[in-house]
């Protein structure tokens, strides 16, 4: 079951006009697998990361979620049915959180599992207490976001895409907007997270985070995956010039 | 001959009334305006061009020419087409049609500026683009143009008085009616003056209340 392929990657390319952001990237990740991916600024973590649920879609190449093909060519109704579908087993944690600022903190729980998965209130009630307990924000069920902090925000869209129950989680730098003393309580989110063994990818230039928490870790530059490893390889004993020049900048500091 | 207020008494009630017709007629056609004007934006940023087209002809008809007219239009100028309208109504549909096209000029541009992560949050989750624009796009709009659309509610509110000139019984005519037993034009148009402000005032403390309300929810 372990080793069983779970993300998929498949030959990725993705371009702008004639910017090519994505080159030919191959990744599988199987169930429970941690995979940080770092890299550079514009080197296209980004990218990579929201071509797996959709929201880049890949110019050539494919994405598998177990035995779906998320960027499967259909017909365009049939194409939003389908990525409406996948979505919802694919969560995303966005770096400036995303939170809808007219709902309360229940409301932005439970809204998706109420429309998309059919919850009466007092279903989806209880999974908002359930998922708000486990990112330790039960106290603030009725607030609204703009009363919350950086991290009780993060925290908030965590628990968010929990409660649609995802097999997999994104995480694209979710702690870069915060300010440090923040940070922390979001991380441990996370390694929690990990330990329950959730599967996810987590873009982050936070190597000593990825370091403690990631199985594998995915060196990125210039659209290409340089090299990838344990991170006990990649942070000590990385193979390539560009990989050990990006970690003396960002390991130094 | 000089002022002479003591006549107002005996015109109390026509006058309330007149209010009473004008708070009505403001409180439909401003229903009307708000949801028109949420429908036209959509129609306008989203709509197939089938639906786009006649609905810009719509609001560039309405923009570019006089309320008035527009009300003659609706009241007389139907009834050769066999639509008889009551007066009340036309007044509404022609006053709430005129403010939902200048309502939706705000709400277009306030559904442009919602951040494209609300739509990334949203869609992320497994909300389709309709579910999206419903639940997440619109609510915030729609708040984000309270202000700017609380100002034509107060706008609309002063351009009441124009369906007097269809027969509309509102604070204005009942106005006049006093006025042609009585010649005392100046004692009623003031009166009908003060009871606009009045009206105005609650309408403006609604709106602040509104606005307090919905403060924590941006
Ligand atoms: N919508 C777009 N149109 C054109 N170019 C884009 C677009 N989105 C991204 N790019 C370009 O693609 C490249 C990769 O961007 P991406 O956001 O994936 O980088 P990143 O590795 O996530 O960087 P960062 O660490 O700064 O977030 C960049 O050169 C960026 O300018
Ligand atoms: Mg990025």
């Amino acid at each position: 079951m372990t080793d069983q392929a779970f993300v998929t990657i498949k030959n990725a390319a993705k371009s702008y006009g004639s910017l090519e952001v994505l080159k030919d990237i191959n990744l599988t990740v199987s169930r429970g697998q941690i995979v940080a991916i770092i890299g550079p600024s514009g080197s296209g973590k980004s990218t990579l990361l929201r071509a797996i649920n959709e929201l880049d879609p890949l110019s050539s190449g494919e994405v598998w979620l177990e035995d779906v093909q998320v960027n499967k060519k259909l017909p365009h109704r049939q194409y939003e049915a389908h990525v409406n579908h996948v979505r919802q087993n694919i969560g995303m944690v966005f770096q400036h959180f995303n939170l809808f600022p007219h709902l309360t903190v229940r409301g932005n729980i439970t809204l998706a599992p109420r429309m998309l998965k059919g919850l009466s209130e007092a279903e989806a009630d209880r999974l908002a207490e359930e998922q708000l307990a486990k990112v330790g924000l039960s106290e603030k069920i009725d607030e609204y976001p703009s009363r919350l902090s950086g991290g009780q925000k993060q925290r908030v869209a965590i628990a968010r895409a929990l409660a649609m129950k995802p097999k997999v989680m994104l995480f694209d730098e979710a702690t870069s907007a915060l300010d440090p003393e923040l940070v922390e309580e979001v991380n441990l989110v996370m390694k929690q997270l990990a330990e329950e063994h959730m599967t996810m990818i987590i873009v982050t230039h936070e190597m000593d985070f990825a370091a403690s928490v990631c199985d594998r870790v995915l060196f990125m530059d210039q659209g290409v995956v340089v090299e990838e490893g344990p991170p006990s390889v990649i942070f000590q004993n990385p193979a390539h010039e560009r990989t050990r020049n990006f970690l003396r900048k960002h390991l130094s500091r | 001959m000089g002022l002479d207020f003591s006549v107002l008494p005996d015109y109390f009630g026509i006058l309330l009334m007149g209010a009473g017709w004008t708070v009505a007629i403001t409180v439909c056609a401003g229903i009307l305006s708000f949801f028109g004007g949420i429908v036209f934006a959509v129609i306008a940023l989203y709509g197939h061009w089938t639906l786009r087209l006649p609905v810009r002809g719509f609001a560039f008809l309405f923009m570019g020419t006089p309320l008035l007219l527009q009300l003659f239009l609706i009241y007389f100028g139907l009834i050769q087409i066999g639509i008889d309208l009551p007066a009340f109504v036309a007044g509404v549909i022609g006053l709430g049609l005129h403010f939902a096209v200048y309502n939706s000029e705000l709400i277009q541009a306030s559904i442009l500026a919602v951040d494209k992560g609300q739509y990334e949050g949203a869609r992320t989750l497994g909300l389709s683009r309709g579910q999206t624009l419903r639940r997440i796009v619109i609510p915030q709009a729609v708040r984000a143009v309270i202000p700017p659309m609380g100002n034509n509610m107060i706008a609309l509110l002063k351009d009441s008085a124009l369906v007097s000139v269809i027969g509309v019984m509102e604070l204005t005519l009942a106005a006049q009616q006093a006025i042609s037993r009585t010649y005392r034009p100046f004692e009623f148009y003031l009166a009908a003056a003060v009871c606009y402000y009045i009206v105005n005032l609650a309408l403006e403390a609604g709106l602040r209340r509104l606005e307090r309300r919905i403060a924590a929810s941006r």
